[in-house]
């Protein structure tokens, strides 16, 4: 513990968002470092690596106008922290949590990390509760259940927002109405993505918090704002015992600004040049849902990723489908025959769905149905490949009703436009569709 | 011994200390590490949490001994983290986060439950270094507890009583007091009398496992498969079902809520075998994903010596790690924080020779007191992109008996297991088609051939049915192609969360000489009608 704070004008050296200070006297890592450029310009940043008295800072927010004689660093002895209180919900911040709606700074009740702590696999309680969308692809045939995290994977130009938007305004837990407490992080989106979300958002009839960085503004808060969103649904959940739904979009802006923070440092690359601890990184975000034993409140994690190239072999795609419970695919092919959501189910999955459906959960029915419609959806999307060959007509009857049923499959099930569906019509409608198309 | 961190990077600490062994166990302002390499004026120590808060000056100590772990009566049902720490006592103790903390000594063994030492020698006995003392039970198995000190001496005090940590059941006139528990390094294999040849089928409960490619106990089998192909599944049914006396389970680099529900299910399952709950044979080593990545790649060696313990008092073991890829790439990160020349897609040119030696850590042994013991590996891997000539995943087919390739395909259209039939193999098939024909059917090889030969047939005349359409096909083949269906469903598609999850080797046999008879019968039928 150092008894003054102290500044030091012994910079170095400057490089994009790193910088080097000699001589200084003590530093910690992580430590916090406000920055003071010659025009009196405050930034903050962060201690990356120590050598001997030889310190290098990662700084957040905007270098230019840095020079290496006047600038000042002064370290603050305290690793970064962000203040917490249910006053954050209605309010709008930037990624590295200054107010951005002109608002005064809220109180905090508490302060944490905004590196989190990792979830102690022993005092987790298994997610089991169902939520429902109001989406058939994802109720009856991927379910979504409280605590879990389950990433939309979409391509550029299709509506992933408006996937995520139908999820915002209708997601609620089953048997209740009640509804979530809504956390959202924008990372590198445009002006336009922005409002368009901040229309949902002001339209919800729940409160929300917005953390939110836009495509012009600072990298480096592209990889602190979910973090800092993290934190505060962790808060809202195990503190303040509210089901929080978090919102995540462009999982893809936030790799690439790994990638080039990464870069500067001088890392090693890995594959596509993004750094070998994307695995671990993306980890420490995706993991931070869930829920404990005994206790209430939950976070629910639904981050949205475009592919790149349409790849999901691409490492973004790739790593988080590691990591997640599952993914929501959506496909170009079902978006341009006019289908919303353009879901593709098959490369889709919840991996806690066995436990959230069924008696109890759902209808006792449900498991049955969705296997069902799986076997069958993917026996008529195999024998489209067959009717470009040989037409339809060349082919047996049976093979025909699953071509009709697959087509029905998607313009009916799938196909809702934004007409909400409880998980009941959901499963009604599949066994219409089984019963028309005479399937076992 | 004690000195200072001269510097910060990363996962990795500099030191001025001197003086210290290579993977000598080292605390850093009392948190965990290890000394990777040595240097000249000191040390680079690899630290086994967040670095965050450490600063230059901070008191670097050795501690003298290598990793390792504390073996005894007591692990069974416990969860560990990557360095033997208890996460329920962790939990109980600090909440539901894992904070950073300087406590490093916590009673690891589960002294709850009564484990009761029946010893076998007297006072006044002389007893050699090694010479078994007694036995502790702990859920119906036994395990030996021996003369650990270095001498040979006599029994001053030694009694029936119920084990406790760090309280010995033996005392010797020479002073040594003789503990329940030993402590041992996690590199460095247990040492075996001998090993043996693997020759015993481990019936694993899963058609296409047991019937197509069969492991053996003291095997090792890999299970390669992008996201979403069911991996974890498979393992945790593996580890539910297989006949094998213990299984530790290495969540290593995985999904917290997954740990969650496997606890969940093995507290309420029941072992087939014995009928108690499946957490009394299971040992859980758990470092998730957002867990430390350096604790992460010791959580391999803690699980497998652990499992060897118990190879070791007789047992057969089946040690699971899900997934290999994540070590893989916890050792990646350490070794590019210590800025290592990389091979391979980055990995440390020593990746194959870590995952060899490893693997050489399965095996069937003959124990110090006779009696025979096995581990076996049944090891997820997770190839970036499914893409299987990734570096990982091609030393381990070098290393491994079983290959059960996981296809994408198969899991989109929902056919689990989603093991592919014509890519995946077993080297223990010829070993062991002994055993299953003397054991279960003398049709056993029969059987196989026939299967294995209607679906290889299935596959070439669906192309031909790509052309020409499955109407313009022959009577026969449109048989095979229905029989070949059946196969696939009823046969090696197999429901994990049904009864069916568990099938043993004799209704296997039923199941697929029905479809094969019923076959043979269509195709009879037909021909008569020609």
């Amino acid at each position: 513990m150092r008894l003054s704070r102290h500044t030091y004008k012994t910079i170095s050296s400057i490089a994009g968002q790193l910088i080097f200070v000699e001589n200084v006297f003590s530093a910690k890592i992580g430590e916090m470092v406000k920055i003071i450029g010659p025009l009196e310009q405050k930034l903050d940043a962060e201690v990356l690596e120590i050598d001997g008295n030889i310190v290098l800072l990662q700084v957040f927010g905007n270098t230019h106008g840095l020079d290496i004689k006047n600038t000042r660093v002064i370290f603050s002895d305290s690793v970064l922290e962000v203040p917490l209180s249910k006053d954050m919900l209605g309010r709008i911040f930037t990624g590295s949590f200054y107010p951005r709606d002109l608002l005064p700074m809220f109180r905090g009740e508490k302060k944490m990390p905004i590196s989190g702590f990792p979830i102690n696999p022993a005092a987790r309680a298994r997610p089991s509760e169902f939520i429902e969308t109001g989406l058939s692809a994802i109720d009856g045939m991927n379910t979504l259940v409280k605590g879990q995290k389950l990433p939309i994977f979409s391509c550029a130009g299709l509506p992933s927002r408006e996937v995520a938007a139908f999820i915002l305004e209708h997601a609620r837990l089953s048997q209740s109405d009640k509804k979530f407490a809504v956390i959202f992080a924008a990372l590198g989106v445009t002006y336009d993505e922005y409002s368009f979300y901040m229309d949902i958002l002001n339209k919800l009839e729940t409160e929300y918090m917005a953390v939110i960085n836009l495509a012009e503004e600072p990298v480096i808060e592209r990889l602190l704002a979910p973090r800092v969103a993290l934190t505060a649904a962790e808060y809202l959940a195990f503190t303040e015992k509210m089901d929080v739904l978090t919102i995540i979009t462009d999982m893809t802006n936030y790799c690439d600004a790994l990638r080039e923070v990464s870069t500067a440092r001088e890392e090693l690359p890995g594959r596509r040049g993004y750094p070998g601890y994307m695995y671990s990184d993306l980890a420490f975000l995706y993991e931070r849902a869930g829920r404990i034993q005994n206790q209430e409140g939950s976070v629910t994690l639904l981050p949205i990723l475009t592919m790149p190239e349409d790849d999901i072999t691409h490492p973004i795609p790739d790593l988080t489908g590691y990591i997640t419970e599952g993914q929501i695919v959506l496909s170009r092919q079902m978006h341009d025959t006019g289908v919303f959501p353009p879901i593709d189910v098959l490369p889709s999955l919840s991996r806690l769905m066995q436990k959230g459906i069924g008696e109890g959960r759902t209808r006792a029915d449900h498991r049955n149905i969705s296997n069902r419609l799986y076997r069958h959806y993917a026996e008529g999307r195999d024998l489209r490949k067959l009717e470009a060959i040989v037409g339809k007509e060349g082919m047996s009857k049976e093979d025909q009703n699953l071509l009709n049923f697959a087509d029905a499959f998607e313009k009916e099930f799938i196909n809702q436009q934004d007409k909400r569906r409880s998980i009941d019509e959901t499963l009604d409608l599949s066994d219409a569709l089984l019963q028309r198309f005479k399937l076992a | 011994m004690k000195g200072k961190i001269i510097k910060v990077s990363g996962p990795t600490v500099h030191t001025d200390l001197q003086g210290l062994k290579l993977y000598e166990r080292v605390l850093v302002k009392g948190i965990t590490g290890e000394a990777v390499r040595l240097l000249k004026n000191g040390a680079v120590i690899q630290v086994y949490e967040e670095t965050s808060g450490l600063g230059i000056g901070d008191e670097v100590e050795s501690l003298g001994q290598p990793l390792s772990v504390k073996l005894g009566p007591g692990m069974l049902s416990a969860m560990y983290d990557g360095l033997q720490r208890p996460l329920t006592t962790i939990a109980e103790e600090s909440g539901a986060f894992i904070k950073r903390t300087e406590k490093t000594a916590y009673d690891v063994m589960k002294t709850k439950s009564e484990i009761i030492f029946y010893p076998i020698k007297k006072k006044g006995d002389t007893v050699k270094p090694g010479e078994i003392m007694g036995h502790a039970k702990e859920n119906d198995y036994s395990f030996e507890i021996r003369n650990n000190s270095k001498n040979t001496s006599k029994i001053t005090e030694i009694s029936e009583k119920i084990i406790k940590e760090n309280e010995p059941i033996a005392v010797l006139e020479n002073g040594f007091s003789i503990m329940p528990h030993e402590t041992l390094p996690v590199r460095t294999p247990r040492p075996v009398v001998e090993k043996l040849p693997a020759k015993e089928p481990l019936i694993t409960g899963q058609r296409i496992v047991d019937f197509l490619f069969p492991l053996v106990k003291g095997g090792a089998a890999i299970i390669p498969g992008g996201f979403g192909t069911g991996k974890t599944i498979l393992e945790q049914t593996i580890a539910k079902y297989a006949d094998v006396d213990i299984v530790v389970y290495a969540g290593c680099g995985e999904r917290g809520n997954e740990m969650a529900q496997l606890i969940e299910e093995f507290m309420s399952l029941k072992d087939p075998r014995t009928g108690e709950s499946l957490m009394k044979r299971t040992v859980l080593v758990v470092n998730t994903s957002n867990m430390p990545v350096a604790a992460r790649e010791a959580s391999i060696y803690t699980a497998v010596t652990i499992a060897e313990y118990y190879r070791d008092n007789g047992l057969d073991v089946l040690l699971l790690a899900d997934s290999i890829s994540r070590w893989a790439e916890a050792l990646r990160e350490i070794s590019t924080s210590l800025e290592e020349m990389p091979g391979e897609e980055g990995y440390p040119t020593y990746l194959a020779s870590r995952l060899s030696a490893f693997l050489e850590r399965a095996g069937a042994v003959k124990t110090a007191s006779g009696k025979k013991g096995s581990l076996s590996m049944i090891i997820s891997v997770s190839p970036p992109g499914g893409d299987f000539t990734e570096p990982v995943t091609q030393t381990l087919l070098r290393n491994t008996g079983v290959f059960l390739m996981l296809d994408t395909s198969l899991a989109h259209r929902r056919h689990f297991p989603a093991i592919n039939w014509f890519h995946s193999y077993s080297l223990y098939s010829k070993i062991i088609s002994e055993k299953f024909i003397s054991e279960i059917s003398p049709k056993w090889p029969v059987l196989k051939q026939r299967c294995v030969e209607i679906l290889q047939r299935e596959e070439s005349l669906l192309e031909v049915a790509e052309i020409v359409g499955k109407a313009g096909m022959q009577e026969n083949d449109k048989i095979l192609l229905q029989s070949a269906e059946r196969i696939r469903n009823e046969f090696l598609a197999q429901n994990a969360y049904s009864e069916d999850a568990l099938c043993r080797p004799h209704k296997t046999i039923e199941i697929i000489e029905k479809i094969l008879n019923d076959y043979d019968l269509k195709i009879k039928e037909a021909a008569v009608l020609q």
